[in-house]
């Protein structure tokens, strides 16, 4: 199995390059589902697009053709309701066919408003709930650190969701097993679906927090996919610790009107925003 | 009681039987793990440690995370099995049991430990008589609930063979080991009749089943023959030896947890829709008083001499 960086592409400005087109296809396609269905997470799909894209496309080493190797990579999609972003995703890597998104929410479609692994090939675990993704992460990265195995396992969390109390119990036992297989990727848009963080249960410093729970911590600019590579796609092997990555973010990045707009949680496209926004989402 | 004396009086924790079994199974399959939140004693799993420290991972008190971390594991692989405290591995965790476990539909034992009413004296909180309710109406989810030592083993064995998500209650409740024909089988999702009659049936799992046994022996005394179901598997349930108890006209169900949605509840289910018969469901009724498991067991009825009577009211009613 080969990333796309020791596949496809020599230089690193291609790679970025690359990456970065990739991204603006995510966030295109999965608004484009999001108007069809009439409904979705459109502004955290757009958060996590090029988080997203860096992964699938540039960092993690994984073969669609076979979704369960058990050497792959794996990616946790802890805020599960970002799905437009994640199966788009899942589309363009190959895990099934792109001509599929159109079902997107449809009756009896294998791309329900939240991943389900029995279903769709690529999903590691059934999220929704929220706090979810990251216990479930550390079993996974537990499984590698007692095999010795050279696979890694990210995980996406939003930051709302780091107000649920199960992601601290992971992080306890993470930083304990020092656990340097297991990368979190906290998507610090700031705003959970009625507010913004800070003014509900604030979470800063949150970068503080992990480290006092015994994690490497990296804060980026979510957006910038040279910084993303960096930090995404450095061996964390030597560290000793677990590693998280703080991507501030801004909710519906990409397209003026959505920009760190709250209502765009679950907000979603009339004609005339739909129009505007695929004028936007361009190179 | 103390160990040795139960042993003594021929009565045995089954937990015993769980760790013996689980220890076997490792040997045999290195991909067996435990999972534990703290709960390495009470799960009777300090042999285990010391054999295979690697293969014990203890996650604190956490039982959210030990349930996740379960999930995890069985995706890297690993056979794990989860063991805790019944009442908090599974209300403590029970939106990780559905979301992770059942939904995910994954290869995770979960070993409900200390079930029922053993920790009686510790109160309602401790008390574990609704984990039959919350799980069984969990796709995908096994529920064994094993009534003495052999048939723990048998279930921990079956456990480690199915490919998904199972959960066996096990019970710290000292309890006689049944005597069963040469030869009997356990199988998982099939009722065990262990006495014949044909007056009423009473159906029992786990703890229940051998005072089930004795109260039979009570209504023979008095010409009443009553046939004894052990359903230790409550899902998926044995729908076929329900319809066949409910010929003999009457049923009565017995279990170590609350008399709302568990067996009898489950069973009730059956009855209603299949072959409509008059029932009784005996359990708990709800948040229960202070009290040893064996009063609280007395207090309610839940002894050959309760179940019996229980039994003959019904028959009473049936007559009329």
């Amino acid at each position: 199995m080969a990333s796309v960086a020791e596949g496809r592409l020599a230089g690193r400005n291609d790679l970025t390059e690359a990456i970065r087109a990739e991204a603006l296809w995510l966030r295109r396609r999965s608004f484009q589902m999001v108007h069809e269905a009439q409904l979705g997470h459109p502004g955290g799909d757009f958060s996590a697009a090029d988080v997203v894209a860096t992964l699938y496309f540039g960092v993690m080493r994984h073969d669609a053709t076979r979704p369960t190797d058990p050497g792959r990579d794996r990616f946790v999609m802890s805020k599960g309701h970002c799905t437009g972003v994640f199966y788009a995703a899942l589309a363009r890597a190959g895990y099934f066919p792109e001509a599929e998104l159109v079902t997107y929410m449809q009756p009896l479609s294998r791309l329900n408003g939240h991943p389900n692994r029995n279903y769709l090939p690529g999903v590691e675990t059934n999220t929704g709930p929220l706090g979810h993704g990251l216990p479930v992460a550390l079993g996974i990265a537990i499984a590698g650190q007692l095999d010795n195995a050279p696979f890694r396992t990210f995980v996406l969390t939003g930051d709302g969701e780091l107000q649920e109390g199960s992601n601290w119990e992971a992080a306890l036992t993470a930083g304990h097993r020092k656990l340097e297989n297991l990368t979190l990727i906290v998507d610090r848009n700031r705003l959970q679906q009625g507010a913004r963080t800070e003014d509900t249960a604030g979470l800063d410093p949150l970068d503080d927090k992990f480290r006092a729970f015994g994690w490497h911590v990296d804060v980026v600019d979510g957006h910038d996919i040279s910084q993303l590579l960096d930090v995404l796609g450095n061996s964390p092997k030597g560290r000793g610790k677990p590693h998280c990555i703080i991507a501030n973010t801004f909710k519906g990045k990409g397209v003026s009107f959505m920009h760190d707009n709250v209502a765009w949680h679950h907000g979603v496209p009339n004609k005339e925003q739909f129009e505007q926004a695929m004028r936007e989402l361009v190179e | 009681m103390s160990a040795a004396a139960q042993v003594a009086a021929g009565l045995f924790d089954c937990r015993d039987a769980f760790a013996k079994t689980i220890e076997a199974l490792a040997e045999a399959d290195s991909r067996i793990v435990t999972v534990v939140s703290d709960s390495v004693g009470s799960s009777k799993l300090t042999g285990f440690r010391k054999r295979w420290p690697e293969r014990m991972v203890n996650v604190g008190i956490a039982e959210q995370t030990v349930v996740a971390v379960g999930a995890g594991l069985a995706n890297g692989g690993k056979i794990p099995f989860v063991s805790a405290a019944s009442c908090f591995l599974t209300g403590r965790a029970l939106e990780q049991v559905k979301a992770d476990i059942a939904y995910s539909n994954v290869n995770v034992k979960l070993i409900g430990q200390s079930s029922g009413i053993a920790y009686g004296e510790l109160g309602p909180t401790h008390h574990s008589i609704e984990d039959f309710a919350w799980l069984r109406v969990l796709n995908n989810l096994t529920i064994i609930a094993p009534s003495d030592p052999w048939e723990t083993e048998q279930a921990i064995r079956a456990a480690a063979e199915i490919d998904g998500p199972v959960f066996v209650r096990v019970s710290r409740m000292p309890v006689p080991e049944l005597r069963r024909p040469e030869g009997a089988r356990f199988v998982v999702g099939k009722a065990e009749t262990l006495r014949a009659g044909g007056d009423i049936a009473i159906i029992a799992n786990g703890t229940m089943v051998h005072r089930a046994l004795g109260a039979a022996d009570v209504l023979a005394d008095e010409g009443i023959s009553a046939r004894v179901i052990n359903m230790a598997t409550i899902s998926p349930l044995d729908r076929e030896a329900i319809v066949s108890a409910a010929e003999t006209g009457a049923i009565v169900t017995v279990e170590e947890h609350g008399v709302r949605g568990g067996l009898g509840g489950a069973i009730a289910e059956v009855v209603a829709t299949e072959r409509a018969v008059p029932m009784r469901i005996l359990g708990f009724p709800g948040f229960l008083p202070t009290g040893s498991a064996e009063f609280l067991m007395e207090h309610f009825g839940l002894t050959p001499d309760g179940i019996a009577k229980a039994a003959r009211e019904l028959l009473t009613k049936v007559k009329r």
